[in-house]
């Protein structure tokens, strides 16, 4: 019998700062917090972090976005290093988790702090009151020039064909769609630190805005400000962690032959990586107690329930239609913090925290009970990354 | 704000292949495969040497996205599909057609906006022919 893919590391502290639509606080001043109170969870301190990593990272994206840099992370803790990565073009989101396990997997460091940092909310209302200045045409390079000279400048826009091609083989409904945001805010009402706890109705849903159709407002997540922060520590420490170690027993990563935004063959993004994860452990989709799926967009969860073989191909549309399977207290509770969609776009991470709480039985009033297994998939077209946790008792 | 493609050494022979109203993919001439978006190396046989060389400009639309634009208007990203290969396909702009009037599998045929010294492709409906065998 296979052990899990990872033997040598664990999740040992988990961290995170205030979250709120908009915070107006500096980026570095919520990442901090976020990794004190990881650091503190896991009973480290400074001294025993030897390993950082983040996504995305970095200084050429907009900072709104990125967070601060690990330069800039680094100094302010002064984190003596034996190991760092950031990046982008990772397995999404979990790209800079997997990349902590792997650094502390082979030794190359003992405690890796993981960071993930927005503040898309305040940068968002600013933006608001700013009018792009005249000028001549911009110049798209890269993949870019595909898209945007035909008004595709986004993720909204991008995956917009999808959808509509997938409502159209599949027959999903606008109305079957919906059951993923109303089912967030059900979610989120027991959240104390959700954006938005209030319920969402059926018919604020339909006669909500059109982002780019057939997307509308409340298929799309909520921008947010937050950070999020993790250690990930050698197995060993797990005897000596104040709670209970989350155990990596699977990841995947894979990309498809083709990663284009508009060049991708079948549609269903994270279908080789979820199949690849499934290949590296004993465990089953039905062995899983928790499902926390990426909902930037709501579209992205039902992909994620049929890529990880929750329901067939073109299926996850009926299977969440009367919204019990997904509920708490149902088959598979899904996405328990109210995902990205009500609780705010802490972009992968957030999903990620609210996988360990509940493997560490600490999500209050939305805990499922004797969560032992909870899968965590990030990520649409082009990068997908997908782990398979457990609380060490599988 | 308007968005244009910046030319680059591999992508300037597409956006400016309107000039005499044809549109042009690289194709490897060892295999015969299209190659898009364009690269050195032919990625199906890993030849060099690919050219551009004209197609049909007639392809289906696939799927597409309503775009709104802040003065109320909608344009139409849609995803073009090609006869000449299975996997050769476009996102561009649909002109011409209603919402209403676009459905899966029209077919339709390559136009050219000119900006500058660039011939953005755009489709436009091509009428009173069936739609494409698989894609409706």
């Amino acid at each position: 019998m296979r052990k899990g893919l990872f033997t040598g590391a664990v999740i040992s502290g988990i961290g995170q700062s205030d979250v709120g639509r908009r915070l107006h606080r500096p980026a570095l001043d919520l990442t901090l917090d976020a990794a004190v109170a990881a650091l503190d969870d896991a009973g480290l301190s400074r001294a025993d972090i030897d390993g950082l990593s983040a996504y995305p990272g970095g200084e050429s994206l907009a900072r709104s976005f990125a967070g601060p840099s690990l330069l800039e992370v680094q100094d302010a803790l002064r984190l003596e290093l034996s190991w760092y990565s950031s990046g982008v073009e990772v397995a999404a989101q979990m790209g800079a988790v997997i990349a902590a396990a792997m650094a502390v997997e082979v030794g190359l460091a003992n405690h890796v702090l993981v960071y993930r940092t927005v503040t898309e909310g305040t940068a968002r209302a600013r933006a608001k009151n700013e009018v792009p200045p005249p000028g001549p045409p911009v110049a798209a390079n890269g993949s870019m020039q595909w898209l945007a000279p035909y008004g595709v400048t986004g993720p909204p826009h991008w995956y917009a064909p999808y959808l509509r091609r997938y409502m159209h083989d599949f027959g999903l409904t606008r109305e079957q769609l919906a059951q993923i945001p109303i089912a967030a805010r059900v979610k989120s009402a027991a959240n104390p630190r959700a954006v938005y706890r209030e319920p969402l109705t059926l018919e604020q849903y339909l006669s909500s805005r059109t982002i780019s159709d057939p997307i509308c407002l409340y298929d799309c997540d909520v921008p947010c400000d937050g950070a999020t922060a993790f250690v990930l520590s050698r197995a060993d420490y797990a005897r000596d962690v104040p709670h209970r170690a989350v155990r990596i027993e699977s990841v995947g990563a894979g990309s498809g032959p083709r990663m284009y935004r508009d060049q991708f063959p079948d549609h269903c993004f994270g279908a080789v990586a979820a199949s690849q994860m499934w290949s590296r452990t004993n465990l089953r989709p039905s062995d899983v107690d928790v499902a926390q799926l990426y909902d930037g967009f709501s579209f992205l969860t039902l992909w994620w329930l049929e890529a990880l073989g929750f329901c067939g191909r073109g299926e996850s549309g009926p299977f969440v239609e009367d919204g019990r399977r997904v509920a708490l207290g149902g088959e598979l509770p899904l996405n328990t913090s109210g995902g990205q969609l009500a609780a705010g776009r802490l972009h992968g991470f957030g999903l990620l925290y609210e996988a360990c709480e509940q493997l560490r039985g600490q999500s209050g009033a939305r805990q499922v009970p004797d969560a032992e297994v909870v899968v965590v998939a990030t990520g649409g077209q082009p990068n997908v990354g997908c782990l398979l946790l457990t609380d060490g008792s599988r | 704000m308007r968005i244009l493609p910046a030319l680059d050494p591999l992508s300037e022979f597409f956006w400016t292949s309107g000039r005499d109203g044809r549109l042009r993919f690289l194709r490897c001439q060892q295999c015969r495969y299209y190659v898009h978006p364009p690269s050195p190396r032919c990625p199906r046989c890993l030849a060099v040497g690919l050219e551009a060389e004209a197609v049909s400009g007639r392809g289906w639309v696939y799927s597409y996205a309503l775009i709104p634009d802040d003065a109320g208007a909608v344009s139409v990203a849609a995803w073009i599909v090609f006869p000449e290969q299975d996997d050769l396909r476009l996102t561009a702009r649909l002109i011409g057609l209603a919402p209403a009037e676009i459905r899966f599998g029209m077919e339709v045929a390559v136009d050219f906006e000119l900006h500058d010294d660039i011939y953005l492709p755009v489709f436009a409906a091509v009428a009173g022919v069936d739609d494409g065998p698989e894609l409706a």
